[in-house]
């Protein structure tokens, strides 16, 4: 199944000021009871972003009218723990299509590049410009070029480049799929199953 | 030109072959399958009209979602008997062994590997579920996976990887009194962060680590992933294969001798380099706790919560978020404190080995009145020999309950939750926030400190019982 093409975006962001943050405060254990991969979005930062009667609080940015946008800018080590997929799709579900953090969490990065949500790791130091930024000015735009591997705070003029897994990156700037290129190997690998029989 | 590590050694033999500047495509020859991270993936293999590549080499158990009591009646909680039932719809309609609620051999994933002899030194083992680097600990490449990738190997039996980096982290010495493998484990953690390990395979060795049973060493390379490791591993040896010997998918005869030879050539070489070498000494480690929503949070039982001006400006806001969910203020002491529950079980301290330990330690005395305690075997056979040994009956004079295998309040999927606002004693694996229900306030520790908890009602010393 091809996931969506990611090639440049911009957009306002909405900032998460956190450290570690983990998958369960991304989508609680008690969400993962569901059996297809809609209807996750509602419940990104569940016990952030509502109260125990189910309304939202009014101070989880998720919840500040001050901010919105597609780009999810947060502390380092972001998405540790668990290795729940859920994650991902509730981030995209809810809109995100790119995530900024000094630092990301193995599996994660891994499930986010396989539903088309790109992880932007910068440095420690342009993620505290980029939080200032918002700070002082919430429509602040942020452009990420993934073709270019560089992301820039437009306002600002500042810009920094990104790595990314060149194979990654043309999965992703053409909406290939891991599954269908591994089925276009299966000679191989039966050669190797073959082998090592 | 130098050795190759263990993990070098296991990773080159399954490469089946390498994309130009990107991840190499690597063979697994077993997969672990369970009822919450799998729907999708088999849904995708439908939706491709693809059938599972190996069913042979994947075994499915229902373990996250399950009650831990009546499991012989059907599951009360709608959502959570629907998805055990897709389960077992799913691995009937492609042919993968399932072990599934009241088969003998059901437990959680992590434990039942193991103890069935599925999991062997020198393969790659993957599952969707972070703590599959437990089966790191009989010298394995294993590795927690995304369900887009759980789709992956059931589709093809291999996986899309970029060859992580190592590190291997020595313990060197004997431990003192009442240490156990789970305070080696949070020791490490405590020291590099829930971030040090990221982006590496992490090999654990040295004197310490070669003392320990097996029991002990899941424990460790079960956590890797809590410092941010892509996996851990032990190397074999004679501990493992006596493991191993005579295990219901164990090789056996001819078979059995050929396997061992070839393990013995997995430990890394002695002039192997690794990326990165950290040594600790196991006469620093004493019993551990911790004190805050995440499993780096931890400290020596007998130490203070750091104070405010100790941690790094940058983190200051994070630690003090933790603070506020915990109620504790910096520089306590975390002797002493209060405890309403005790959970003893999980992928991480739920084997024989462990309700032996916590069994031992509350013989002839009594639970703490003020505290709710669930004893969860981590599989039907741990429950069986648990039986056999007296070991239920040891826990029932103290005044404790023996419940039915499952994940349970490790997660809280199923009804086994901490209410909101108090405090657990946990010997699972993650202290975050909401993590055993909503408002739940975890501290992690090992089976005797939570035995200690248990007896006392508050956060205790085990050596002063010893």
């Amino acid at each position: 199944m091809p996931i969506e093409k990611f090639t440049k975006l911009v957009s306002s962001c909405v900032p998460l000021p956190i450290e570690n943050v983990d998958t369960d405060q991304i989508i609680p254990a008690r969400f993962l009871k569901a059996t297809t991969r809609e209807g996750f979005g509602n419940n990104l930062f569940a016990d952030w972003r509502y109260d125990k009667s189910g309304n939202p609080k009014e101070d989880f940015v998720l919840n500040n009218p001050r901010y919105s946008g597609k780009i999810l800018v947060a502390g380092q080590n972001f998405g540790s723990g668990s290795s729940r997929e859920h994650a991902a799709w509730a981030i995209v579900g809810y809109g995100f299509k790119a995530v900024v953090s000094s630092f990301f969490a193995d599996i994660f990065k891994n499930n986010a590049l396989n539903n088309g949500l790109l992880p932007v790791q910068v440095s420690k130091e342009f993620l505290q410009k980029l939080f200032q930024a918002i700070e002082k000015e919430p429509a602040t735009e942020v452009e990420v070029d993934l073709e270019n591997q560089t992301i820039r705070i437009l306002q600002e003029g500042i810009a920094e480049s990104f790595d990314i897994n060149p194979y990654k990156k043309k999965c992703l700037l053409n909406g290939f799929d891991d599954i269908d290129y591994l089925l276009s190997i299966n000679h191989e690998i039966e050669a190797w199953e073959k082998e090592h029989a | 030109m130098a050795g190759k590590t263990l993990f070098e050694k296991i990773w080159e033999k399954h490469v089946v072959t390498t994309v130009e500047g990107g991840p190499s495509v690597l063979y697994i020859d077993r997969h672990f399958v369970h009822e919450v991270t799998s729907p999708q993936a088999f849904d995708g293999l439908r939706n491709r009209g693809i059938k599972v590549r190996q069913p042979q080499k994947t075994v499915a158990t229902a373990d996250h979602n399950i009650p831990t009591l009546g499991q012989d009646q059907p599951i009360r909680d709608e959502l959570s008997r629907f998805q055990v039932n897709k389960l077992a719809e799913n691995c009937k309609e492609f042919g993968v062994p399932l072990y599934g609620l009241n088969h003998p051999w059901n437990g959680i994933v992590h434990v039942i590997g193991p103890e069935l002899g599925i999991t062997q030194p020198g393969m790659t083992i993957v599952c969707g579920d972070s703590h599959t680097s437990t089966h790191g600990a009989f010298g394995s490449i294993a590795f927690g996976i995304g369900t887009s990738e759980v789709e992956m190997v059931l589709a093809t039996q291999t996986l899309l990887q970029n060859k992580p980096k190592t590190m291997r982290i020595n313990i060197e010495g004997e431990l003192g009194k009442g240490v156990m493998s789970k305070d080696i484990v949070l020791y490490i953690i405590s020291q590099i962060g829930t971030g040090g390990a990221t982006g590496y395979f992490v090999e654990f060795a040295g004197s310490a680590i070669r003392s320990l049973s097996m029991e002990a060493r899941m424990t460790i390379c079960n956590m890797s992933i809590e410092m941010g490791a892509r996996g851990g591993m032990i190397a074999p040896d004679e501990t493992t294969f006596e493991y191993i010997k005579g295990r219901e998918f164990a090789p056996k005869g001819a078979d059995w001798d050929k396997a061992v030879e070839a393990w013995r050539q997995l430990p890394s070489d002695p002039d192997a380099v690794f990326d990165k070498e950290l040594t600790f000494r196991a006469s620093d480690i004493e019993p551990m706790i911790t004190y805050g929503t995440n499993p780096g949070m931890g400290i020596g039982i007998s130490k203070s919560i750091p104070n405010t001006e100790d941690i790094e400006e940058a983190t200051r806001p994070t630690f003090q978020k933790s603070l506020q969910y915990m109620e504790f203020k910096p520089g306590e002491p975390m002797l002493g404190k209060k405890v309403d529950y005790v959970f003893v079980g999980s992928c991480t301290n739920g084997r024989i080995e462990d309700l032996r330990a916590f069994a031992q330690f509350v013989k002839g005395k009594k639970k703490a009145d003020n505290v709710t305690a669930w004893i969860v075997p981590g599989s039907r056979q741990v429950e069986a020999q648990a039986e056999k040994e007296g070991l239920r009956k040891i826990l029932e004079e103290a005044g404790f309950e023996m419940r039915q295998p499952g994940c349970s309040a490790c997660l809280a999927m199923n009804d086994d939750k901490i209410p909101e606002g108090n405090y657990a004693v946990s010997t699972s694996n993650r202290n975050f926030e909401g993590r055993q229900g909503p408002g739940a306030r975890t501290m992690l520790a090992s089976p005797i400190t939570a035995a200690a908890a248990a007896i006392t009602g508050k956060i205790t010393d085990p050596r002063d019982f010893l």
